[in-house]
């Protein structure tokens, strides 16, 4: 399989306590780090709060400081976050906050912008009636719509979903999933899939890799996972599942 | 608490709320209105000579050739309110947009960015208003000198902290959402961010600190021109008028009364107007 | 020990007919641990509210009959009901981080109810919130007793919450999403936390939760909600496996498994 993307020895610190006159202390958060994700593959990431995967993901977008390599095999990747409040700009139209990677990139005339916002929203389920409308109008599902019609109307090949279902209900969760699922077959995309809920990573992945304080701890496909863990991370995290 | 934040999240209760009449809203706008129209008719024509002096009309007192009565120099007294009104007004007006421009732009860039700008120019926020801001104020006009436009730059370098010190916080708070996040990873750049994605987000902070502004440097201005620094005499405004009402408080107690009524109605209505305009954004 | 009859909750800031709960009847037994399922805006937490007495008069309207060990809680003076609250019904909330105080030191806060309902003299106070914590099974309850609530970690901090709630011995103990924002590995104990004081005290326990999963884990009996009204209620393995509402069909379809895949 084509690799989509290759991080080879990452090592990612944040600064703690910093200000204007100390530099504060420097906490390192990710431990060589060797990731690869192939073209259309859905990798899973697992790990509790403070394992390190939202860096990982930050890291990958170039959002923090990391040593190491991250090598792109594509354009810009792009991210769907977890909240669906507080990820869409409050001041924006629907119409609006699709379009604003458009009118950044700037290669497009008001007409093809408008055509290709349409399109998109068409492809996430969101009828015309939405286009004017303001965020807060929006049930957490439609937001997160809207979300992910933003992060893929620039056509990446690789999107990071960040805990993208997780604050939604059983039942949003499941057609939020199903669209996911829709749009990776019509765009032939990748995805990193991050969550804590082994049972929606069992749904939707192909590999998954397990982090524990800043360290993959075991990696493999999701029916190896699943079937033979190893670590006793990995199993304890299997056991709260079942 | 915790049941109420999930309730308000809700669309449709922001939307039922939003049924109700916005009294605020039109009380605001007729009072304002009111205002407006005394003014801008006040450019153009006036009862009598706003300067035009009559020794036997001295101190009349509210009648039908005079409906607000005369002053001391037997000027009519609805012609220099609406003389002074403006230049209050257009005064006010000046120094919110100084100061409001100037402050927002420092505002957006310290919260933005942080660091030792931020350190360094929230600091010197901090010193201006640490000083009594009439004290400053003469401070600064024995270097600028006197006089209506001098007023208007002096004043609206005072209110710059207020506006930025408000917009930094709001822009910070800002910064860590997610939604500058995603749009730092389609490929924005700062500038972009903080004035086309943050800044519309701050209105709502910036709405009613404008108003306060407002009225602040309506009675900043009464206050210059009280103590004989700001609008010269002859001309009028109400901080002017007030100030020479005062001297004859108990011959006509309505020259001060109605003074400070237009000082009122303009206060009033726009803090009603932007109160209004806030209810209508939030539903 | 819990009866609900035809409870209505009305928001006053709603149209009027648009009721949050649309006439639900629920019964609990002593010592049961019941689960209410529901999606967002299904009206199981202000279910809940209304139970602990925590819906304020201004802007809810309440009918019906909430008897609580033959005591109907929404005809009883406000006395009654404060001397209730806290002591034989506690709530442990979903976020722990802003249920505590963030400037006191976490035990005082354990022992709060203690401070309200008895008058126990301060030793014996701290003795029982010690007791408590140690129930919860907080490692080292003398060192968390002296902690901030930002000191401790999220899981730490809701075991001081359930430990809170557990001082007096209530009778009742309502936990509204007590796991959600916890990771899945501290979920487990949370929830084995519960299954033990259960078990040890008797305490009944109404467990709300829009995760099944969880509550299958935990609870005898569920009860659905959905857009205010009780769709259906039996026990857990009933409704898993023959539920009867097409409405909770669709939601145990939803849940994420493996056989879904491909």
């Amino acid at each position: 399989m084509e690799p989509i993307l290759e991080i080879r020895d990452l090592n990612s610190f944040y600064r703690q306590g910093g200000n204007a006159f100390s530099r504060g202390r420097t906490v390192q958060v990710l431990q060589n780090i060797n990731v690869t994700i192939g073209q259309g593959e859905v990798l899973g990431l697992v790990g509790e709060s403070g394992s390190g995967k939202s860096t990982l993901a930050k890291s990958i977008l170039g959002m923090t400081e990391y040593q190491g390599e991250i090598i792109h095999h594509s354009r810009r990747p792009q991210m769907v976050f977890q909240d669906p409040y507080s990820s869409l700009n409050p001041a924006f139209s629907i119409r609006r906050i699709v379009e604003e990677p458009l009118r950044i990139y700037g290669k497009y005339t008001p007409a093809q912008r408008k055509q290709r916002v349409e399109e998109m929203l068409q492809a996430v389920g969101l009828g015309p009636e939405f286009y004017d409308r303001r965020p807060a109008q929006l049930s957490g599902g439609q937001r997160q719509r809207v979300s992910i019609a933003a992060a893929m109307i620039v056509r990446p090949r690789l999107v990071i979903l960040d805990e993208a279902v997780s604050a939604l209900d059983v039942t949003i969760q499941d057609q939020i999933l199903d669209l996911l699922m829709r749009l990776r077959r019509e765009y032939d995309l990748s995805y990193l899939f991050i969550s804590h809920d082994l049972n929606v990573i069992y749904q939707c992945c192909d590999r998954v890799i397990v982090m524990e304080k800043g360290q993959i701890v075991e990696e493999n496909t999701v029916d190896g996972i699943f079937d033979h863990p190893v670590h006793p991370y990995t199993k304890q995290l299997l056991q709260a599942a079942q | 608490m915790l049941l109420a934040k999930k309730w308000d999240r809700r669309p449709r209760a922001a939307a039922d709320a939003g049924r109700h009449r916005n009294h605020f809203l039109w009380m605001g706008s007729i009072l304002t209105g009111i205002m407006l129209v005394l003014i801008l008719v006040g450019y153009v024509w006036t009862p009598y000579e706003t300067t035009g002096m009559s020794g036997t009309e001295k101190f009349l007192a509210p009648c039908l050739a005079h409906p607000l009565g005369t002053d001391n120099f037997g000027r009519d007294i609805l012609s220099r309110i609406m003389e002074g009104a403006g230049s209050t007004f257009f005064i006010a007006l000046c120094v919110v947009l100084i100061g409001g421009i100037v402050g927002t732009i420092i505002g957006c860039l310290t919260g933005y960015f942080g660091g030792v700008p931020d350190l360094v120019l929230m600091r010197v926020c901090d010193a201006i208003t640490a000083f009594p801001s009439i004290l400053l104020a003469l401070v600064l006009i024995t270097i600028v000198g006197y006089g209506k436009y001098p007023i208007i730059l002096i004043l609206g370098i005072l209110f710059i902290p207020s506006f930025a010190r408000v917009v930094r916080g709001e822009v910070a708070k800002e910064r860590n959402l997610n939604y500058v996040a995603s749009a730092r990873l389609m490929g924005a750049g700062h500038l972009r961010i903080i004035f086309r994605h943050i800044l519309p987000n701050t209105i709502q902070v910036l709405l009613p600190i404008a108003a306060i502004g407002f009225n602040n440097a309506v009675l900043a201005e009464a206050s210059m021109s009280y103590l004989g620094l700001g609008v010269q005499p002859p001309d009028a405004s109400l901080g002017r008028m007030l100030s020479e009402a005062q001297t004859y408080l108990a011959r006509a107690p309505w020259y001060a009364l109605f003074v400070g009524l237009a000082i009122v109605v303009m206060i009033l209505g726009l803090s009603l107007l932007t109160e209004g305009l806030q209810q209508r954004r939030r539903s | 020990m819990l009866d609900i009859q035809d409870l209505r909750i009305h928001f006053r800031n709603a149209p009027p007919g648009k009721d949050a709960v649309k006439g639900i009847c629920l019964h609990m037994d002593r010592g049961e641990i019941l689960g209410l399922v529901g999606e967002s805006g299904s009206g199981k937490t202000v279910t809940a509210m209304a139970l602990a007495g925590l819906l304020s008069n201004a802007k809810t309207q309440l009918t019906g009959q909430i008897f609580f060990e033959g005591l109907d809680l929404l005809q009883a003076s406000r006395e009654t009901v404060r001397a209730l609250r806290g002591k034989d019904i506690a709530v442990v909330f979903q976020e722990p981080m802003t249920s505590m105080d963030p400037v006191m030191r976490v035990g005082p806060q354990v022992e709060e109810a203690l401070l309200v309902h008895t008058d126990l003299s301060p030793q014996e106070r701290r003795q029982r919130a010690l007791a408590a914590m140690a129930d919860a099974e907080l490692p080292d309850p003398e060192t968390v007793y002296r902690k901030y609530p930002h000191e401790l970690s999220g899981g730490m901090l809701q075991r001081a919450m359930v430990a809170a709630a557990i001082i007096s011995e209530p009778k009742l103990l309502i936990c509204d999403e007590p796991t959600t924002a916890l990771d899945v590995t501290i979920q487990e104990g949370i929830l084995n936390l519960l299954k033990k004081i259960n078990r040890e005290k008797g305490t009944g326990i109404l467990f709300i939760s829009h995760n099944l999963h969880v509550v299958r884990k935990l609870c005898t009996r569920v009860a659905v909600m959905c857009k205010g009204e009780l769709l259906e209620e039996g026990p857990v393995d009933e409704i898993f496996f023959r539920p009867q509402a097409e409405y909770t069909k669709g939601l145990i379809a939803a849940i994420p498994t493996r056989r879904k895949r491909g």
